[in-house]
């Protein structure tokens, strides 16, 4: 264990986010109701301020070495996956900014909170140890139950938030549970070490009990079938800038670590994990799809859609024997960051004008009331559906190819067809958009929702149509350890 | 022709009702529709008119893909943006910037809200139709084929009929499921010309998405993994043709799209499953094409479609749903011509689409201009038309004439074509197939019948107005390309000629099977004597 002077170098975007929330806790206090804007604004420089500090890092030499003992690693991986992560904070802080000033509760723990989630996040995809991954997961989680409760007087907030963390606690202790017994078989945490251990070790009953336990932590996580069930309830209850951010950012930081720890350190039993992986998947977008289908509720639409995308994005994981299976984690997480929050976006902009967004129905006629918003959003649909030329379709192409790489052309089949099948209830709204009568009225939204949804939408159609750059970096983002 | 091709003519054509889109969406208000229309149609025509000179320029004598424009696009997955024409597409796409301008003229009164969106819907799926027949990059090609729908979908959806809502999302769920498969069979390909996947090995090639290479290489794959990659083509195509039993979607979406909407669903969208077998099914999987059980199910839902079709066609009530019956029929007719695999049955499918395009276009269009006028399509509503409207019943003689195959008229060369391809194959084919002719002429002489002869009835009918010049001018163009196709065939033979004998050969048939028809027309129309 030794403890270079470098690696505060490699730890400062972590460092710099973490003070950022604390100083956020304590402007809170001196802060009246009146002034919350500022703390949204304060908490958009942190966000910025951290991802100066991780240029700094990137451009350390000999970054990509474990550092502090092996617990922490900055490869290009965790870098990726950082960008991502500062992009769905500043994404949740401008769509939160008059949601916050709105509410009646107090705005500066909101976001040091989502500040706090986010260092959680950050250790997360950099762990390689897992310890390490096992406590920046309850940093987050931990957050995320609050941040799901923080309408603390309203009835289906304080639900969510039990319902999150009873269940959430639970998965940590599978997830834990897992860890002891591969623990207990190979006497090491660290990933590499894990990897070497069984690289040599014969297949035993123990062992794949705990890599299952590991597995059914992870999949509560990322949300898939049968580990689905606090979902919706969840996503409709929770702040809707909140839904945003689970939707994505607890998400990809999850994905993350799967596709780490399953990559790094488990590769050997790839045929046993493949197989429930691939069943697991086949049954997520099934239920996810048929699911959103017979909602009328917007929010739990777009939470069993979430569910689906949560299906497709496994189709990477199976397919970790190619390279496919990572690229195809990495931009289907980019494009579902971009395509999901700019959904989301929406729906906020349209419970600022008083619509609870609760039905299909409150998006009628919103072509004639807000054309452009009405434009983006079908831009989004498209992109959620797999339509080219959009971020979603680049997305999906990688994983469909992965699962037919790695063998699975039946859950290639079914993926394609399901993502047929989501077209229907996303171009529900889309309906209600172009083709139902209004009540007349123009909407125009905050210019910090206006700024996160237009970064969204540019983003969703630059990676559709132009995704070389993305696509190139891609290539050296395979995790190392 | 190489000045063509340096001045990149073929994304020319396709970009510019792109062009015109973005200009009416950023600079016109919509409260200037007068403005709107006129830039539409101009747009429209400038496309047609750049387009033509690809006909004249176009190398007849050349075996190969012309005007090619190659720029690497998407170089991590061997993307590239990749625009060809052979003599196949060359017809399609003028058919296309034709019909692009029709469209956009037969519309100034049938639309009459929301006219900014309407317009700039029609050029932007004219930029993604061209897009596609022009493309030879699988991924590209995927790409114009998919984004089509959307355009197409708000075109039902939003200016419709009483069940739009239904239409137009019975239409895209249908087309995207069998285009999503298609792209599976297209990730398929990719591995297999670089690593493979499953049990089959790669050829370990950079990886491309061209087409013509991908086609060499699908050709030279085992047979049992040609007909799988076949079938999963073939939902793509077929439902887009849409061919018997996947043609539910048709009827609906083309009776509750506006006029414009059914003219361009006939005679172009239709006509990209059809161009889907001739330019992929056939040459990339010969082995596929020569299996018996799978020709002979290809035939037998051909000709299925065609009597069945017809059938159908012979007991509807609403003109529009009767006319979108007969496309079923129709399309029979060109799937079994393709599936005939000789230069005689392709060149007469590949004709037929043409025709087919004309013809049931034109029949649409007049649908429509009395829909307009009585706001009702029903054909008991209607009786006597010909005394009132003699200029409109002279039109939609010649174009029943046309679609029922009259000799003189362009159906009939197709149609002609399209038999003896299937009698050198079998005799019960061109049997079959010919029993559909006859019913054509049933359920469209029946209509005319009821609709035009006989006293007017109906006193609702009794003051409509005869055609005016615009609707007129609408027609013509058609009127005229039936009877040059129907009287002089020859240029479109010509043009035909060396790619139908590629894919032929590709099949491993034999190209010289149809003397008379390689020549140019069946020998009793070479000279129009009567």
């Amino acid at each position: 264990m030794s403890f270079r002077g470098s690696d505060w170098i490699l730890l400062s975007p972590e460092l710099v986010l973490t003070s950022a929330g604390l100083l956020l806790m304590m402007m809170s206090v001196s802060f009246g109701k009146a002034k919350e804007e500022f703390l949204g604004f304060v908490g958009i420089l942190s966000v910025v301020a951290t991802g100066v500090a991780l240029a700094l890092a990137a451009m350390q030499p000999g970054r990509a070495q474990p550092a502090l003992g092996g617990m922490f690693v900055l490869d290009n991986f965790a870098l990726f996956f950082k960008l991502l992560i500062l992009l769905s904070l500043i994404l949740t802080i401008l769509a939160s900014v008059r949601f916050v000033g709105a509410a009646p509760y107090p705005g500066g723990e909101y976001y040091a909170l989502l500040l706090f989630a986010g260092v959680g996040m950050l250790f997360m995809v950099s762990g390689a140890n897992l310890a390490s991954i096992y406590v920046a997961l309850e940093l987050m989680a931990l957050s995320s139950y609050i941040l799901a409760g923080y309408f603390k007087g309203e009835r289906k907030s304080t639900e969510a938030a039990l319902k999150y963390f009873i269940l959430g606690a639970f998965s940590s202790g599978v997830l834990l549970y897992g860890i002891s017994l591969v623990y207990g078989q190979t006497g090491k945490l660290g990933l590499a070490d894990v990897a070497q251990l069984f690289a040599s070790a014969e297949r035993s009953n123990l062992t794949m009990l705990g890599i299952l336990l590991i597995l059914a932590g992870l999949l509560f996580k990322v949300a898939a079938v049968p580990f689905h069930v606090w979902v919706p309830d969840v996503y409709e209850g929770a702040p809707t800038p909140i839904t945003a951010f689970f939707s994505v950012g607890p998400k990809l930081a999850s994905y993350a670590i799967l596709a780490r720890i399953f990559y790094v350190a488990f590769p050997k039993f790839a045929a046993d994990w493949g197989l429930i992986v691939a069943l697991v998947a086949a049954a997520t977008m099934i239920l996810g799809n048929v699911s959103a289908l017979l909602q009328t509720n917007v929010k739990r639409m777009l939470a069993y859609s979430s569910i689906a995308h949560a299906g497709y994005a496994l189709l990477g994981v199976l397919g970790f024997s190619n390279p496919f299976g990572i690229w195809g984690i990495l931009v289907y997480l980019l494009a579902y960051l971009l395509m999901n929050f700019g959904v989301f976006g929406l729906v906020i902009f349209l419970e600022s004008h008083g619509y609870a967004a609760e039905t299909v129905s409150d998006f009628n006629g919103l072509a004639r009331r807000n054309m452009p918003a009405a434009i983006v959003m079908l831009l989004f649909l498209l992109s959620l559906a797999g339509i080219p030329p959009t971020a979603g379709f680049i997305g999906k192409y990688y994983l469909f190819t992965a699962a037919m790489k790695a063998g699975y052309a039946w859950l290639a089949v079914l993926a394609v067809l399901m993502s047929a099948v989501s077209l229907f209830y996303y171009f529900r709204i889309a309906a209600a958009m172009f083709f139902s009568e209004g009540d007349g009225a123009k909407l125009s939204g905050s210019y910090a929702l206006t700024a996160a949804v237009a970064i969204c939408a540019v983003g969703t159609l630059a990676v559709g149509v132009a995704p070389e750059p993305v696509l190139a970096i891609l290539r050296h983002c395979v995790p190392l350890s | 022709m190489q000045f063509l091709t340096d001045i990149h003519i073929l994304s020319l054509v396709a970009y510019i009702p792109l062009a015109g889109a973005l200009w009416i969406v950023f600079l016109v208000p919509r409260e200037k529709s007068g403005a709107i229309k006129a830039i539409a149609t101009g747009v429209a025509v400038l496309d047609f008119v750049v387009s033509l000179p690809l006909w004249f320029a176009f190398d007849r004598g050349h075996d190969g893909y012309q005007f090619v424009e190659k720029a690497s696009w998407i170089p991590s997955l061997g993307v590239e943006y990749h625009f060809g024409i052979d003599g196949i597409s060359l017809v399609l796409l003028l058919l296309t910037t034709l019909m692009g301008v029709i469209a956009v003229v037969c519309s100034y009164t049938a639309i009459g809200e929301r006219q900014k969106e309407y317009y700039v819907l029609l050029l932007l799926l004219q930029t993604f139709m061209i897009g596609t027949f022009c493309s030879l990059d699988f991924f590209l090609f995927y790409v114009f084929w998919e984004i089509m729908l959307v355009p197409m979908y708000f075109l039902i959806g939003v200016w419709g009929g009483e069940r739009r809502l239904y239409a137009a999302i019975k239409f895209f769920l249908y087309t995207l499921a069998g285009s999503v498969l298609m792209l599976l069979g297209i990730i398929a390909l990719y591995f297999a010309n670089t690593t493979g996947f499953l049990a089959f090995k790669g050829l370990g090639n950079a990886p491309t998405f061209s087409i013509e290479k991908l086609t060499a290489v699908a050709a030279g794959l085992p047979a049992d993994l040609q007909i799988w990659l076949f079938f999963a083509f073939f939902l793509g195509f077929a439902i887009k043709v849409p061919m018997f039993p996947f043609h539910t979607w048709l009827p609906d979406a083309h009776t509750e799209a506006p006029t414009a909407g059914s003219v361009i669903l006939a005679a172009v969208l239709l006509k990209m499953g059809t161009y889907g077998f001739v330019r992929f099914s056939l040459p990339m999987f010969p082995e596929a094409v020569k299996t018996d059980w799978v020709v002979s199910l290809m035939v037998a839902l051909a000709i299925v479609g065609i009597v069945y079709g017809a059938m159908v066609t012979l007991v509807q009530k609403d003109m529009k749903k009767l006319i979108a019956y007969s496309s079923v029929s129709h399309l029979g007719f060109v799937m079994l011509g393709i599936f005939a695999v000789n230069m005689a049955g392709i060149q007469g499918a590949v004709l037929q689409m043409i025709n087919h395009g004309i013809s049931t276009g034109a029949l649409f269009l007049l649908v429509g201009i009395v829909y307009e006028r009585r706001h009702t399509r029903l054909i008991a509503e209607y009786g006597g038309l010909a005394r009132q409207m003699p200029i409109y019943a002279t039109y939609f003689m010649v174009m029943a004439l046309s679609s029922m195959g009259l000799p003189l008229l362009n159906g009939f060369i197709g149609e002609f074509s399209i038999l003896q391809g299937a009698f050198a194959k079998s005799f019960w084919w061109a049997l079959f197939a010919g029993t559909g002719i006859i019913l054509g002429a049933a359920y469209l002489l029946w209509l005319y019948q009821r609709v035009f002869f006989g006293e007017l009835s109906n006193p609702a009918n009794a003051k409509l107005p005869d055609l005016s010049l615009r609707e007129q001018l609408t027609l013509a163009p058609l009127v005229i390309l039936a009877l040059w196709i129907g009287l002089y065939p020859r240029p479109l033979f010509d043009v035909l000629r060396l790619p139908s004998e590629k894919i032929v050969a590709a099949v491993g048939g034999r190209t010289a099977t149809a003397p008379a028809m390689a020549a140019g027309a069946p020998p009793a129309l070479q000279e129009p004597s009567r």
